[in-house]
């Protein structure tokens, strides 16, 4: 992402709930930043509202130095994709058809990013009848044919198996080696640790913390993300407070 | 998208097929069931389209529809049977002159072992029987040339059908050949005109039980739909067509119709 | 009644010309229906389904019961706008192939659209924030959603063809029953029960019910591929 993230007092109503309670962030312009914290805490809201899936009730989200400046190219990748019935290649090219390319750089486009993935060889296979690591991989094709700024991660491999989760990880690191920025919401905190350089904890609607992986992981500061970690990882005992 | 482009030029195809053809000439007649269905038409118009080239379409309902059909300029001539009503089509303007045509018979049709003990009576006294004994009845109930005869002939016997009428009396409201079906589903009596009679294959225990009084004679009318109230009729082609029904090779064609070897319709234009 | 089916059959054998000429009316005229169906119905019921504005709950109440016009009013109504003495006598049409046309056009546009509408609301409901995601705007998700759903959207379009060709009452009152022009199958079958002519009007209907039949199996088919191919 060219320019820095930065997100003021975001609130965003739900079905009567303040999902999001007022969210301060900012974010740096490469990297993988984790984002976690207790179920219903808001984390899969925020990122579609970062997608423009989600429309904040109040707040403001920014790109640049101003806040400014033009949302960035993005991608989202859901813990299941949503896949029409139809051939990989054509799941893949719906990525780009917004673009309206002209139909031969369109599909080197498609197939450029299905290499990227390794699934050049089913490019004509019906796209639901991939397994569940596949058809994350056909996301992640998506993703690449887009080649995004900014690419939100909504647990992408919360039903995947760990040969398939070591896949995923593998093109997230790839995507992130490009110069996107991710953002990955996970409860996955060993996944966290391999991938991320930061990580917020979200709970209650509101930013708990923000910091370095280890800093935060072995001396959390707030409450809220002391309670989190504890229930995740119990064996971890803390240092004592800051 | 694509998709719809192309459904979208196949329902304008479509349509196109579908279509009225305008090149060659035609008329609509509207007409009584009795006479499509006595197959008097598909003996009658090959003769006239190869006297004249005129093609003519015809629209089988109850005479009261038809003439209705007629009011609305929707045919160009109308051939039905209920000289009353036909008289009165003319009267308010929509037609132009009644030529009657021809006639043929009705006849009373009743279960094969004449529980009413009607047989070889004349037309009033065996409904004087039938109402007497209660005995299944069926009406068209239509509004159709053969109604109004039932209606007129019970009136005639002296009869308050609206007094007298009970579970016996049943009035379907469908033509000839419902009322057949539902008599011979039911064994019952029915008015029926000779014609539909003949050509009905579903005929069960019934048999034609009274026939040949004079009152069961029925006479057809035909008229031009008058140009003046609907501009659009058809006036020369449809003119010719009543002509040529009132012409010797019309009334010829009419009297050679037969269905197994017996006349069905009598010319009677010239009177 | 066996009688009646052998010489029924007999007809169907002997290839008489009245029948494949009274059938093949039929199929024209119900096919350019279900074409019109088509044509208006799809992209009508795909824009119910994803657009949002006030009335909308009863937009798709009202085009559900319309689903359940009976088809002797579709008749009557159309008779009165297409008869001379109506607003759209000028036309011509009545006791026309178009007018039938047109009658089940307007009995099967509403099948076509309320069946459409449900489809692809359902599929937005599984796919719409996704295809969002993917920055497509609403023309583009219609299209990938009716993509999705082509399958089941051909077995509705094949109920609708079969609601067409079955039908009797519109046809009846907006064609006139006119030998040789306006005679379908179910206006045949109902004529010739009426005379009594049961054999000629058996045969039409083991025709009629063979159509049925083929429709059915081709829907059977459609959804087997769909489900063996996609999953």
């Amino acid at each position: 992402m060219a320019l820095p993230l930065r997100i003021s007092g975001l609130v965003v109503e739900a079905g009567g709930r303040r999902v999001l309670d007022g969210v301060d962030l900012e974010l740096a312009t490469r990297g993988v930043t984790a984002i976690i914290g207790p179920n219903g805490a808001g984390k899969s809201t925020l990122l579609r509202a970062l997608d423009g899936l989600v429309a904040p009730t109040a707040g403001r989200i920014g790109f640049g130095d101003d806040g400014a400046a033009t949302a960035p190219r993005r991608a989202f990748v859901f813990q299941k994709t949503a896949l029409v019935r139809a051939s990989v290649a054509r799941n893949v090219a719906l990525a780009v058809e917004a673009e309206g390319l002209p139909a031969a750089e369109a599909r080197a486009r498609v197939d450029h990013a299905l290499a990227r993935v390794g699934l050049s060889g089913r490019a004509r296979d019906a796209a639901r009848r991939l397994s569940g690591g596949e058809q994350q991989r056909v996301a992640f094709a998506r993703a690449w044919a887009r080649a995004p700024e900014l690419l939100l991660l909504d647990e992408p491999t919360a039903s995947l198996d760990p040969a398939a989760m070591e896949e995923i990880e593998r093109l997230v690191a790839a995507l992130r080696d490009a110069g996107t920025k991710v953002l990955l919401v996970s409860h996955n905190l060993g996944q966290v640790a391999r991938l991320a350089e930061d990580v917020v904890v979200l709970a209650a609607g509101r930013v708990a913390e923000h910091g370095p992986v280890d800093v935060v992981f072995r001396r959390p500061a707030s409450e809220a993300a002391r309670a989190y970690l504890k229930g995740e990882l119990p064996w971890q005992s803390f240092d004592a407070s800051p | 998208m694509a998709i719809l482009r192309r459904l979208a030029l196949t329902a304008a195809l479509a349509a196109c097929i579908a279509a009225p053809a305008a090149a060659q000439q035609a008329i609509t007649v509207a007409s009584t069931t009795s006479t499509e269905q006595s197959g008097l038409f598909g003996h009658l118009l090959p003769a006239f389209r190869a006297a004249t080239g005129i093609e003519v379409k015809v629209v089988a309902l109850g005479t009261g529809q038809a003439l209705d059909v007629g009011r609305r300029g929707d045919a160009d001539v109308v051939f039905v049977h209920d000289q009353a009503a036909e008289e009165k089509f003319v009267a308010e303007g929509f037609g132009v002159k009644r030529i009657p045509v021809m006639y043929n018979d009705f006849v009373i049709v009743g279960p094969g072992d004449d529980p009413a003990r009607i047989a070889g009576s004349d037309t009033l006294e065996a409904l004087r029987r039938i109402a007497a004994a209660k005995a299944p009845f069926v009406s068209r109930g239509d509004k159709s040339g053969t109604h109004a005869a039932e209606l007129r002939y019970w009136q005639q016997a002296g009869l308050d059908l609206a007094a007298i009428r009970g579970e016996w009396y049943r009035e379907i409201g469908q033509g000839m050949g419902p009322a057949l079906n539902a008599s011979s589903a039911a064994n019952a009596h029915v008015l029926a005109d000779r014609g539909t009679w003949l050509s009905f294959r579903n005929r069960g225990q019934l048999k034609v039980l009274v026939e040949g009084d004079a009152r069961l004679f029925n006479q057809y009318g035909v008229i031009l739909v008058d140009p003046r109230r609907h501009p659009h009729v058809k006036a020369e082609a449809g003119q010719r067509f009543v002509d040529w029904l009132a012409s010797p090779a019309g009334q010829q064609s009419i009297a050679a119709y037969r269905i197994g070897g017996e006349q069905l319709f009598f010319p009677n234009a010239a009177k | 009644m066996l009688e009646t089916f052998a010489q029924a059959s007999a007809l169907l054998l002997a290839l008489d010309p009245s029948v494949a000429g009274i059938a093949a009316l039929s199929l024209r005229v119900s096919l350019a229906a279900t074409a019109i169906g088509c044509a208006v119905g799809i992209p009508a019921g795909a824009f119910l389904a994803i657009a949002r504005f006030p009335g909308r709950g009863g937009a798709i109440v009202a085009l559900n019961a319309l689903m359940g016009l009976p088809a002797v009013v579709v008749g009557l109504v159309i008779y009165l706008a297409l008869s001379r003495s109506g607003p759209l006598g000028h036309l011509g049409l009545l006791f026309t192939p178009a007018a039938m046309v047109v009658a089940q056009a307007v009995l099967v546009t509403p099948l076509v659209a309320a069946l459409t509408r449900q489809i692809v609301e359902d599929a937005e409901g599984e796919l719409g924030e996704q295809l969002r995601s993917l920055g497509l705007p609403a023309w583009r998700r219609v299209r990938a959603l009716l993509l999705d759903v082509r399958f089941s959207l051909a077995v509705a379009v094949l109920a609708a063809f079969g609601r067409a060709i079955a039908e009797v009452g519109a046809v009846l009152v907006v064609g006139g029953n006119i030998a040789g022009h306006t005679r379908t199958m179910t206006t045949a079958i109902s004529l010739e029960t009426q005379k009594g002519d049961l054999p000629l009007a058996l045969a039409l209907g083991m025709v009629l019910l063979a159509l049925v039949l083929v429709v059915n199996a081709a829907a059977a088919v459609l959804r087997a591929h769909a489900l063996r191919r996609h999953g």
